[in-house]
């Protein structure tokens, strides 16, 4: 009897993540354009509450100083120093305001955000988002409607050297630099009537 | 959104196959298309929006009467045009040089003579219609090599009208002066540093 008792106690076993519900696909927001890189990237997300397990400093949170973090972080307050997160997502909120140099793996932005960006991976700058710096980034997702001014670095993964020894036709194509075909410039109905020169 | 064909930008990029690692200025507001157009090739690119630095700096009031006042137009140099001196292997000033008027014109297409490296290109655009009081503005995006995406922004009065002779005029200090004549009222000029 006790013993049919305890077992009656046991706590049920707690549904693994797999068995949830599927969660309904939630509507990408438009895009002027594909992000630029070959690598195929993971779709973008609109602004939701972070997810369970991110840090958050909320609207009415100041920070002024460093911020170092070992989690995905959502600023939706001010932040005024450094943030470094190299292996975590940085997300700035749209009532985030950050006066910092900034460095993750990913930073998304719906805020505003001045200060230079180094991301590992990629950077989303979204719509209402207003960025000046620099950024540094291995790819770059721009919303039409977005203000940015700086510069945009790409960076490109290291492309090991083929063996001295293969064939050069079989060698694999190096990431960056692929030049556009140069050819001769064609007419259309909007295009040239005439063109003249003046050197000096 | 509307595209057209430019032999201007057709010219204009046969400087991004010269050798990567180039840097260029694009004074349209930034846009997915010209960053990656640019980068894709191994070039640095710098955005800014040259029209919406001219509004905050000159939007409150009457927009020309405003462009002679010095301590506006400090204020603008320092926000727009602050680069150091031959920083750039390139610039897309598109059709921002329209809104600008007599002194403060010669300024800023010294400054970007002075940001350019030597053997630099420049692409700016001018409406050739001589009686429109207001000309439609855009936001310009490169597409391809040939073709610009235009994104409307409205229309301004421009500050003049520009003809070839004014033109050679005003790129005086630049190496060569290049037209080319289009059909749909656009002259678009390629000047070397």
């Amino acid at each position: 009897m006790w013993n049919r008792r305890k077992e009656e106690e046991q706590p049920a076993p707690k549904p693994v993540a797999a068995q949830l519900p599927a969660q309904p696909a939630r509507p990408l927001p438009a895009k002027e354009g594909i992000p630029m890189s070959t690598v195929p990237s993971r779709p973008a997300e609109s602004f939701d509450a972070p997810r369970t397990g991110n840090a958050v400093l909320g609207k009415s949170v100041v920070v002024k100083g460093q911020i170092l973090s070992r989690e995905d972080l959502t600023i939706d307050g001010e932040v005024e120093g450094t943030v470094e997160m190299q292996e975590h997502r940085l997300t700035i909120g749209p009532n985030g305001k950050v006066r910092a140099s900034v460095k993750a793996r990913e930073v998304i932005v719906l805020g505003t955000l001045h200060g230079n960006v180094e991301t590992g991976d990629r950077i989303d700058i979204r719509k209402e988002a207003k960025l000046v710096g620099d950024i540094k980034t291995a790819r770059i997702v721009i919303e039409d409607g977005a203000y940015f001014k700086g510069n945009v670095d790409i960076i490109r993964a290291e492309v090991p050297r083929p063996a001295a020894a293969a064939p050069a036709a079989s060698a694999p194509r190096p990431v960056a630099a692929t030049p556009t075909p140069v050819s001769a410039p064609s007419s259309s109905p909007a295009m040239a009537a005439g063109a003249g020169e003046i050197k000096r | 959104m509307e595209t057209r064909s430019s032999s201007g930008l057709d010219q204009f990029c046969s400087l991004l196959v010269e050798r990567p690692g180039l840097t260029f200025l694009d004074l349209a507001g930034v846009s997915q298309s010209t960053v990656a157009f640019v980068t894709e090739q191994g070039h640095r690119i710098y955005s800014d929006d040259f029209l919406l630095q001219m509004d905050r700096c000159f939007g409150d009031g009457d927009f020309y009467e405003n462009q002679a006042d010095p301590e506006k137009v400090a204020k603008f140099l320092d926000t727009a045009l602050d680069y150091p001196a031959q920083h750039f292997d390139g610039a897309l000033v598109w059709d921002t040089l329209e809104f600008l008027s007599g002194p403060l014109l010669e300024t800023v297409v010294e400054r970007l003579s002075h940001m350019l490296r030597p053997g630099a290109y420049m692409l700016a655009l001018f409406h050739s219609e001589e009686r429109a009081e207001t000309i439609p503005t855009y936001s310009y995006r490169i597409s391809d090599r040939k073709t610009i995406t235009l994104a409307p922004r409205g229309r301004r009065r421009p500050a003049q009208y520009f003809n070839n002779r004014s033109l050679e005029k005003l790129f005086h200090d630049f190496e060569s002066v290049k037209f080319f004549l289009t059909r749909d009222h656009l002259r678009e000029v390629i000047v070397r540093r």
